[in-house]
C-alpha cells in the first residue's frame, strides 16, 4: 500500500495524539509543528518505523518570525522516505529567549553541519551537538545575521530612500 | 619512530605531523580547508573548515525581487549554473502554478543535460588530472567549451549563464543554437569514447582509483548524500526520476549505480550519466522536432503564456513601446503577483539534489529562502572517509567528491 498523507498523519496523531499540531498540506507536502521538546521522539519513531521509515534528511534550516510572541525562531526539517518516494516537513518553534532544541546528529550524521549552519545565522541552540560553533562566518561575530532584525545594510545611512525598493522600513 | 633519532629532549611535542590542505592549494580545486593530522603518510584525523567565500546570498535573497535571485543562484554551482537557474525557476513556477508548454520543457531538459555533462566533464577530467594523467584534462575539456558555446549563444554568457525566465526562456533558440547542438551530439560521443578508452580500463588508474576513500550506502544516506556521490555507494536515487520536474517523465533513460562507493565508482558513475545525458538530450530534440512536425505554430514557443504577467517583453518592444517598457520596469523592480506560501522544490543538479526551500508572504521578495547545498552536506563526511587513508588518497577522494567552493559557502 502506497504511503500516503493521510496514512502518515493517522499514524503520527495515533502515536503522539494532540501534540501534533499545524497538519497542512501546501503544495502536496505534508507540515507538521512538534514541540520542542519532542522533535528527537518523533524524529526517532519516523526513522524507526517500519511503515513510514523517514531515513533520509533532505535539508535543515531555519527561520525567523519576529511577530510571533514566544516562537520566534524555527527549525524545519525535511524528511524523505525514499523506499516510497513521500517527503514530509517538519518544524519547530522556540522562543528567542531560550533558542533550545535538541541536535538530531544521533539520528542523522548529515545533520552536523546543518545545525551548525542554522547555528551559525539563527542562534539556536541545539543541545546535544558534538562541536556546535560557527562554520561559515568568522569565530569572532557576536551575533546572528540571518535574523530578521539584523539589517542587510546600514540602516544609518541617510543617502539612500529605501521606500520604493526591496523590503524598506528599518526593520528588516 | 622517533626512539631511533637521536633528538634533544622536549624537541617533539607530538608524534603526528599536521599539514594543512588549503585554504588555498592545488589540490582543493577552490577555497576551503582542511587540516589533516598524518602519521607518516597515514590520515589520523582531519578537520574541514567552509567558509572563505561566503557571500550571505541567503540574506540577501530576503531583499531582493524574485527576478534578481536568480543571478545569485549561478554562483552557487558555477560548474552547472543552468541547473540552479532552472531549478529555482521551477520553484517560483510551483509557488505560482504556472504550467509550462512542452517544447520549454524539452528546451530546458536540453540546457540541463549540456550542463549536466559540461559538469562532469570538469570533474571527471580532473579526477584523471590530480592521479596523474594531464592528457584527458586538456584535450577532454574542449569538449565543455562546445556546451558553453551552446549557453552563449542561448544566453549570452557562459559560466554564470541566468540562463530561462520565469515561464520559460528570455528569447528562442536561435538556428545557431540548434546548429551547435547538432555539432555536440556529432562531436561529444567519440571524444568520450576517447576518455572512456583512455582511462576505465587503465591498469594504472584503476589500481590507484579503486579501494580509495570508499562510503558504505549505509553511512551515506546518514550524511544525507545525494547525486552521484550517493549513486556510487548503490544506491539509485535520483531527483529526475523520484519526482520528475519539467517533464523528465516523459525521457528513457537509465541510472547507473556503483558499488562500492570509491574514487572509479564516482568516476565511472559520472561517466555513465553522461551516456545517459547525451541519450536524454538526443531524445529532447527528437521530441521537439516531433512536436514542430505536427504543429508547426508550436516552433515559436518559448515562453508559457500563463506567466505572461512575470516574463519580460521582447527587448524591440521595450525600447520602443510604452506599455512594454512599463511592464520591463515592473517585473525588473519585483512588482510581481506571487502569491504567499511556503514550497520545496529540488532539481538534480550536477553533484546532488539542489534544492530551494522558499517561504513567501505574497511580498516583493522571498521572506525566506534557503538553499539546500549538496556539497555542503556531504562535504562533512570527508574526513569519515579519508581517516586511515594515504595522503595521496585523501587528495583524489576530494576530487571526486566533486566540490565546489561557491556551493558549500553560498
Amino acid at each position: 500500500m502506497a504511503l500516503t498523507n493521510e496514512r502518515i498523519k493517522e499514524r503520527l496523531i495515533e502515536k503522539f495524539g494532540g501534540e501534533i499540531t499545524g497538519m497542512e498540506e501546501p503544495y502536496g507536502m505534508l507540515t507538521f509543528t512538534v514541540p520542542a521538546a519532542m522533535n528527537l521522539k518523533v524524529m526517532q519513531f519516523l526513522f524507526d518505523d517500519a511503515e513510514l521509515n523517514f531515513r533520509f534528511l533532505t535539508d535543515l534550516t531555519g527561520a525567523n518570525f519576529p511577530d510571533r510572541k514566544g516562537e520566534e525562531l524555527s527549525v524545519v526539517y525535511h524528511l524523505h522516505n525514499l523506499q516510497a518516494n513521500v517527503r514530509i516537513r517538519m518544524k519547530v518553534f522556540v522562543p528567542v529567549e531560550k533558542p533550545d532544541v535538541f541536535s538530531a546528529t544521533a539520528v542523522f550524521a548529515g545533520a552536523n553541519w546543518m545545525e551548525r549552519e542554522t547555528f551559525d545565522f539563527y542562534g539556536l541552540n541545539f543541545v546535544g551537538h558534538p562541536n556546535l560553533k560557527r562554520i561559515l562566518n568568522v569565530d569572532e561575530m557576536d551575533y546572528f545575521p540571518m535574523r530578521k532584525e539584523f539589517p542587510l545594510e546600514d540602516q544609518s545611512r541617510t543617502d539612500k530612500d529605501d521606500e520604493m525598493f526591496g523590503r524598506g522600513g528599518s526593520q528588516f | 619512530m622517533s626512539e631511533h633519532i637521536n633528538l634533544p629532549e622536549g624537541s617533539i611535542e607530538k608524534q603526528t605531523t599536521t599539514v594543512n590542505l588549503g585554504p588555498t592549494h592545488p589540490a582543493t580545486h577552490g577555497v576551503f580547508q582542511n587540516i589533516i593530522e598524518l602519521d607518516g603518510e597515514v590520515v589520523v584525523s582531519a578537520e574541514a573548515t567552509v567558509g572563505y567565500i561566503h557571500r550571505a546570498f541567503e540574506k540577501i535573497a530576503e531583499r531582493r525581487p524574485y527576478t534578481q535571485i536568480q543571478p545569485l543562484t549561478d554562483r552557487l554551482n558555477y560548474c552547472s549554473a543552468p541547473i540552479n537557474n532552472m531549478g529555482w525557476l521551477i520553484t517560483v513556477e510551483k509557488l505560482c502554478g504556472i504550467k509550462l508548454p512542452k517544447r520549454v520543457d524539452y528546451l530546458r531538459v536540453i540546457i540541463m543535460e549540456l550542463s549536466r555533462i559540461a559538469d562532469h566533464i570538469i570533474c571527471n577530467a580532473i579526477i584523471v588530472a590530480d592521479t596523474g594523467a594531464l592528457t584527458p584534462f586538456t584535450y577532454f575539456m574542449q569538449l565543455r567549451e562546445l556546451a558553453y558555446e551552446i549557453f552563449e549563444e542561448v544566453c549570452g554568457s557562459r559560466l554564470t549563464t541566468n540562463i530561462g525566465r520565469f515561464g520559460g526562456f528570455e528569447r528562442n533558440f536561435s538556428a545557431v543554437a540548434w546548429d551547435k547542438i547538432d555539432q555536440f551530439i556529432e562531436r561529444f560521443p567519440p571524444a568520450l569514447k576517447e576518455f572512456e578508452t583512455l582511462c576505465n580500463r587503465n591498469r594504472i588508474f584503476m589500481e590507484r582509483t579503486q579501494g580509495c576513500g570508499p562510503i558504505s550506502a549505509e553511512r551515506a544516506l546518514s550524511y544525507s548524500f545525494t547525486g552521484p556521490n550517493l549513486r556510487a555507494a548503490g544506491v539509485d536515487y535520483d531527483v529526475r526520476v523520484a519526482s520528475p520536474y519539467s517533464s523528465y517523465e516523459d525521457f528513457e533513460f537509465n541510472i547507473p549505480v556503483g558499488t562500492t562507493g570509491d574514487v572509479y565508482d564516482r568516476f565511472m558513475v559520472r561517466n555513465g550519466e553522461m551516456h545517459e545525458s547525451l541519450s536524454i538530450l538526443k531524445q529532447a530534440v527528437a521530441k521537439i522536432k516531433a512536436l514542430e512536425e505536427a504543429d508547426p505554430s508550436v516552433k515559436d514557443v518559448y515562453y508559457s503564456t500563463e506567466a505572461k504577467h512575470l516574463h519580460l517583453p521582447e527587448k524591440p518592444d521595450v525600447y520602443t513601446k510604452m506599455e512594454a517598457l512599463i511592464y520591463h520596469f515592473k517585473i525588473v523592480m519585483g512588482e510581481l503577483e506571487v502569491p504567499s506560501g511556503e514550497v520545496y522544490h529540488s532539481v538534480e543538479g550536477g553533484n546532488g539534489e539542489v534544492g530551494y526551500y522558499l517561504i513567501s508572504d505574497g511580498g516583493r521578495t522571498p521572506y525566506r529562502l534557503h538553499f539546500r547545498r549538496p556539497c555542503f552536506i556531504y562535504y562533512q563526511a570527508y574526513p569519515e572517509i579519508i581517516k586511515g587513508s594515504m595522503l595521496s588518497d585523501a587528495v583524489i577522494t576530494m576530487s571526486s567528491l566533486n566540490l565546489i567552493a561557491g556551493e558549500m559557502d553560498a
